[in-house]
């Protein structure tokens, strides 16, 4: 799949990745789709997958790390269950190199839209909710430098 | 009684006394459809299902009997308790206690294990030993951490081998005049696993120490005898066993019962209060108070009445069946591993695929309509012991089928597929 290199905002995004998913029959595909995100990403740098930086989930376990570059945020992230590194792949597509603000307002609604939703109940214990939530907390720490 | 060895001597004729397809008929939530396939519900060692004999009698409670116990005098409440006492007596028949004062009714095994590690707290001093089995739930392991750190006592661990057995000799080894209390699982619930409880009870009593066997995973698949076991504590809860959630068991023999302080202070455990004093009540109340779950209580003595109609070896028998079905099957798939082996095991198998996250296993599973369930089942030292972030487990009862197997033998072939 295209990520283009010029920036979109991050409504732009998530229409484009609803309109990628409303491509799939059934959830075979979907979930096809997402296990090839999951095995070709990289997506961290070796040396951020430290104790520091994981998120623990009940099952699978998540790393997260967070810079900011030219008032964008950068994230990296991976989990070491490979449907989970599938929607980390999406998330991070819509909420990396974004400005802390933008990031603080957007909403993963989206992830219903594309029938994902079940991975982001509070039971499902992965990790990312903890994810999301850890995403939005480093928005507001790098808003807060920017203020 | 119904034996741990019993799962040893599997005979053909028990199995052929269980009529499968009747019996699921009895379970109005094995017709429903989950993600758009018929429902495979692999995870009976988390919970069981209910069969309609049992919401039968909760309906039939609220409908007719609702009413708060043992303080009533008006008829409603007087029907209510000689329900809820009536199931207190079944349970005490079924497990052979003594007095069915010994039957403590709880929200669950969680409860009642609190309820004696708090009893504990007042006896036990620095210098003393508790023991516990590496195969232990969370469940097991935080409320003696919680009472070691309130006493000053040690918590000491017995091992366990590859294949998923406590080392007895090293049980031996670690038993002293130090040792106050043993606490093991009747069965691993991560790996099925079926310890030798009563060896291992004979052997603290020799030295002085108490012991409290949870029985959470094996009361669906046998019958304990308290009384033949001589355990102290005994534990377990409903929903496992086609009862409904939030009751469950404490046995205790009456001179341990008598000697631990009572756990919470509410109505129903008082005798007399005044502002100087207040005498407790007598046992079983002394340990229940406040308003129990009465509903529970009474679907959780149904819940047996419908699983002793069965039978209990013929549940085993047929268990068994599928055990091995299983496992042959599931051993097919190529880097397919099973933890836990033991010849000593209940319906439980627990395995994942060379390269490939549980999560990810029971995720597809579940798309197929197959549940499972798949992390560190709450017994995080096993896993850490096997070196493994969790298993896919999956646990059969007696309303599963060979069919169902196969479905669940497809689904891990067609997860493998897509996630190798």
């Amino acid at each position: 799949m295209l990520i283009k290199r010029k920036r979109m905002t991050i409504t732009e995004i998530k229409n484009d990745i609803i309109e990628e998913f409303a491509m799939f029959e059934d959830w075979e595909e979907r979930y096809q789709y997402m296990i090839d995100l999951g095995k070709t990403l990289p997506l961290i740098d070796a040396q951020y997958k430290t104790e520091n930086n994981i998120i623990k989930g009940c099952q699978s376990k998540v790393w997260v790390h967070a810079d900011m570059k030219n008032d964008k945020v950068i994230f990296t992230a991976d989990s070491d269950a490979i449907i989970t590194k599938g929607i980390i792949a999406i998330l991070i597509r819509v909420f990396s190199n974004q400005h802390p603000k933008d990031i603080i307002d957007a909403d993963t609604d989206f992830i219903d839209q594309i029938g994902l939703k079940e991975h982001l109940s509070p039971t499902r214990a992965n990790g990312l909710v903890s994810m999301i939530k850890q995403l939005k907390m480093y928005a507001i720490a790098y808003q807060t430098q920017l203020n | 009684m119904v034996s741990e060895y019993h799962f040893n001597q599997t005979s053909r004729n028990f199995a052929l006394m269980l009529n499968v397809n009747k019996i699921r008929e009895d379970f109005p939530i094995l017709n429903r459809k989950v993600n758009g396939k018929p429902l495979v519900y692999f995870d009976n060692a988390a919970t069981s299902q209910t069969p309609q004999q049992v919401i039968d009698v909760i309906v039939d409670y609220y409908s007719n009997f609702n009413a708060n116990i043992h303080r009533g005098v008006h008829t409603l409440s007087q029907e209510a308790t000689d329900l809820y006492e009536q199931a207190r007596i079944k349970i005490q028949k079924h497990f052979n206690a003594k007095y069915s004062h010994e039957i403590i009714m709880t929200s669950g095994t969680t409860h009642s294990i609190n309820l004696v590690a708090n009893g504990f707290s007042a006896l036990l001093k620095k210098g003393d030993e508790i023991l516990v089995s590496a195969l232990e739930h969370h469940s097991n392991i935080v409320p003696w951490q919680m009472l070691c750190e309130r006493t000053g006592a040690q918590l000491r661990v017995i091992p366990m081998n590859q294949q998923g057995e406590l080392i007895l000799s090293d049980y031996d080894a670690l038993l002293s005049e130090h040792t106050k209390l043993v606490f093991v699982n009747h069965i691993s619930n991560a790996l099925g696993t079926i310890n030798p409880v009563k060896t291992i009870i004979d052997k603290a009593h020799q030295v002085g120490a108490a012991v409290l066997i949870d029985g959470a995973q094996a009361c669906p698949h046998l019958i304990p005898d308290v009384q033949d076991l001589d355990v102290d504590f005994y534990v377990t809860s409903a929903h496992k066993i086609c009862g409904p959630t939030g009751v469950g068991m404490l046995y205790g023999k009456e001179a341990w019962l008598n000697k631990l302080p009572p756990y919470q202070g509410g109505g129903e455990m008082i005798a007399e209060v005044t502002f100087e004093k207040t005498t407790y009540a007598d046992l079983p109340h002394k340990f229940e108070a406040g308003t129990p779950n009465i509903c529970g209580g009474i679907a959780f003595g149904a819940a047996l009445d419908y699983m002793n109609a069965i039978g209990f070896e013929n549940i085993a028998a047929y268990e068994k069946e599928l055990l091995d079905y299983g496992t042959q099957q599931l051993l097919e798939i190529e880097g397919l591993k099973i933890y836990g082996v033991s010849e000593n095991k209940t319906s439980v198998i627990s395995f994942n695929i060379e390269g490939i996250h549980p999560y990810d296993i029971g995720t597809i599973l579940d798309k197929m309509g197959i549940a499972v369930r798949t992390g560190h089942h709450c017994a995080q030292p096993i896993m850490d012991f096997y070196k493994i972030p969790g298993t896919v487990r999956a646990s059969f009862a007696f309303y599963n089928t060979k069919s169902e197997i196969d479905a669940l033998v497809n689904g891990v072939k067609k997860a493998k597929m897509m996630l190798s």
